[in-house]
């Protein structure tokens, strides 16, 4: 790809990393040029969404820390910053135990498979200007079809452990993730019905430009705002993460579908669990905060790489608050809330961009749009409550 | 090249499934066989149809088949005889098969036109063929998916009914 050159120290700084990339593909001899190219931004993405795993643990450990009153690691290096360093050792050398009943084969490819599967999701985010591996015209279906062989890896984790905690933890991850897949894809149509465009790079364009200082991001719109809130609830489901982490259970299924697994493994599990839920918060970046854009008109000087780490960085930090925050789910209310709340109301968002793709600018649509989302939302509510007897809960020896 | 790489990995995939006894091991090697054909329609330029292979035949068929398989019946290896009485049989018969498509599709019109212009179906084409030519087979299908998954809710509801 040949690009204009730069003319600002801003564009400049926007595309370094371009830059960077074409200044050492020209050093190649011809014929590797296009593998080589592919071949640095694979490695790139790699090294930058590992490390960006590695950090989120020791943030998350001492956020959740902080939260629940104590300190979090804080021994391995300046403020414990070190620690993923520590684990990832501990992990290495760890001794690799394989139960002796398990299907060897199967036992072994299942992490892989996760692991493969999570990272190939990156292929289509936009991580910047001109930042995109591949512009494909199907991108946000790649996404899809490469998030639902994750639930493949989790079956064969669960069945080749040959153990009976394992394989109910499988079944009930896959439940769990196929229930909350159908809101998810629902919410993504949402934006694909307005931007026209399956493909990542022009969902993005789509969400650029400013009405005064204001972005025309997706979430600032009536059904945005509920696609984006559905999107992210059906994302922390998509990932296992707490309040929805019911595939983990140490008074009931131990750790679900990865009990037999430790060591290096085990650590391959949670690195894939981890790099599935940044890609799944990237493209909720993608599709509903603008992708790489700048919040605000007077910022857009400030490269684009670095907001879309920013917004996502944000959203970790919302997801460990709720972790922190919230108790988890029971399996059936788990269930109901994605078949009776998160559905209809996945629905009757897209129903509402019609709406508002057909409705002319103005008031008008704005107050209708938000009639069609708050209204069911109310109901909905109302109607699940009921027979629910909510009072305050009296503690007896806590207090 | 490539194609020969994705073809060998398919028909692995889809031997194997087969030949090996553990159901869930040929289930396995079932979604290779997937993905190998889905390999081959990406590569020959048919993005929805190799992205929509992968998300329906790996993300929800195999994941059905292995569902039925685990809960119909244990999923351990079954009889150790691969040979059937009437494998001789089988085999005439999938070569008859076999040889009358190869020589159908060989007599074809198809064979005879000019592919020049390789047609790349592009996601705005299958949106609107999909919307506007085909609206109404779309939403029999859609009414007919319907009608069965009400009609599975139906008789497992009364199944349970029943039990009680």
């Amino acid at each position: 790809m040949i690009l204009a050159p730069p003319n600002t120290a801003a564009e400049t700084a926007d595309q370094i990393f371009v830059i960077l990339r074409d200044w050492i593909v020209r050093h190649v001899p011809g014929g590797l040029q296009p593998i080589f190219s592919d071949l640095i931004s694979v490695v790139a993405i790699l090294a930058v969404f590992a490390s960006l795993f590695a950090i989120t643990t020791v943030l998350e450990r001492k956020g959740l820390g902080r939260i629940q009153n104590r300190y979090g690691p804080n021994r391995v290096g300046p403020f414990g910053l070190l620690q993923p360093l520590a684990d990832g050792i501990k992990a290495l050398t760890k001794e690799n135990i394989v139960p002796l009943a398990a299907d060897q084969t199967v036992y072994v490819l299942a992490p892989v498979v996760l692991v493969v599967a999570a990272f190939s999701m990156y292929a289509v985010l936009p991580i910047g200007r001109n930042m995109a591996l591949t512009n494909l015209d199907a991108g946000v279906l790649f996404f899809f079809a490469a998030s639902s062989v994750m639930e493949l890896s989790v079956f064969m984790a669960g069945w080749s452990s040959r153990n009976k905690y394992s394989l109910l933890g499988a079944m009930r991850a896959i439940a769990q993730m196929i229930s909350y897949e159908v809101p998810l894809i629902l919410a993504s149509v949402t934006v694909i019905m307005a931007a026209g465009s399956l493909s990542t790079v022009t969902i993005v364009e789509k969400q650029a430009g400013y009405t005064g200082i204001l972005p025309h991001w997706f979430i600032l719109t009536p059904w945005g705002f509920a696609g984006f809130v559905l999107f992210m609830i059906a994302t922390i489901a998509e990932s296992n993460r707490s309040p929805f982490d019911l595939p983990e259970g140490e008074s009931e299924i131990i750790a679900g579908y990865f009990t037999e697994y430790s060591g290096f493994k085990f650590a391959l599990f949670f690195l894939g669990e981890y790099i599935g839920l940044f890609a799944m918060s990237g493209l909720g970046i993608t599709l509903f905060l603008g992708g790489w854009g700048a919040p605000l008109s007077f910022l857009t000087w400030v490269p684009s790489y670095i907001w879309f780490f920013a917004k996502l960085l944000t959203l970790i930090a919302v997801f460990i608050w709720l972790r922190g925050t919230l108790p988890r789910l029971r399996m059936d209310q788990l269930m109901n809330f994605a078949w009776k709340f998160m559905l209809p109301m996945a629905l009757i968002n897209l129903v509402t961009v019609g709406v508002w793709e057909f409705l002319p600018h103005g008031v008008l649509r704005w107050l209708v749009c938000s009639v069609m989302v708050v209204v069911p939302y109310v109901l909905l509510g109302r109607g699940l409550m009921q027979g629910w007897k909510v009072e305050r809960r009296v503690y007896k020896f806590a207090e | 090249m490539l194609f020969t790489i994705f073809a060998i990995l398919t028909l692995a995939g889809a031997v194997a499934a087969i030949s090996l006894r553990n159901l869930v091991h040929s289930v396995l090697a079932l979604t290779l066989a997937f993905a190998g054909l889905a390999a081959v329609y990406l590569l020959l330029g048919a993005q929805f149809i190799g992205l929509a292979q992968i998300l329906v035949y790996i993300g929800a068929v195999a994941i059905l088949i292995v569902f039925a398989i685990l809960l119909i019946r244990e999923a351990e290896p079954a009889s150790p005889s691969m040979v059937v009485s009437s494998w001789v049989g089988s085999v005439v018969a999938v070569l008859v098969i076999f040889g009358t498509m190869a020589w159908a599709i060989e007599r074809s019109a198809i064979t005879q036109r000019a592919t020049g212009s390789q047609a790349e179906a592009s996601m705005q084409q299958i949106g609107n063929a999909l919307m506007l030519r085909f609206a109404l087979p779309l939403e029999i299908i859609g009414l007919l998916l319907t009608a069965a998954l009400i009609g599975a809710v139906t008789i497992a509801l009364r199944e349970k009914g029943e039990g009680r």
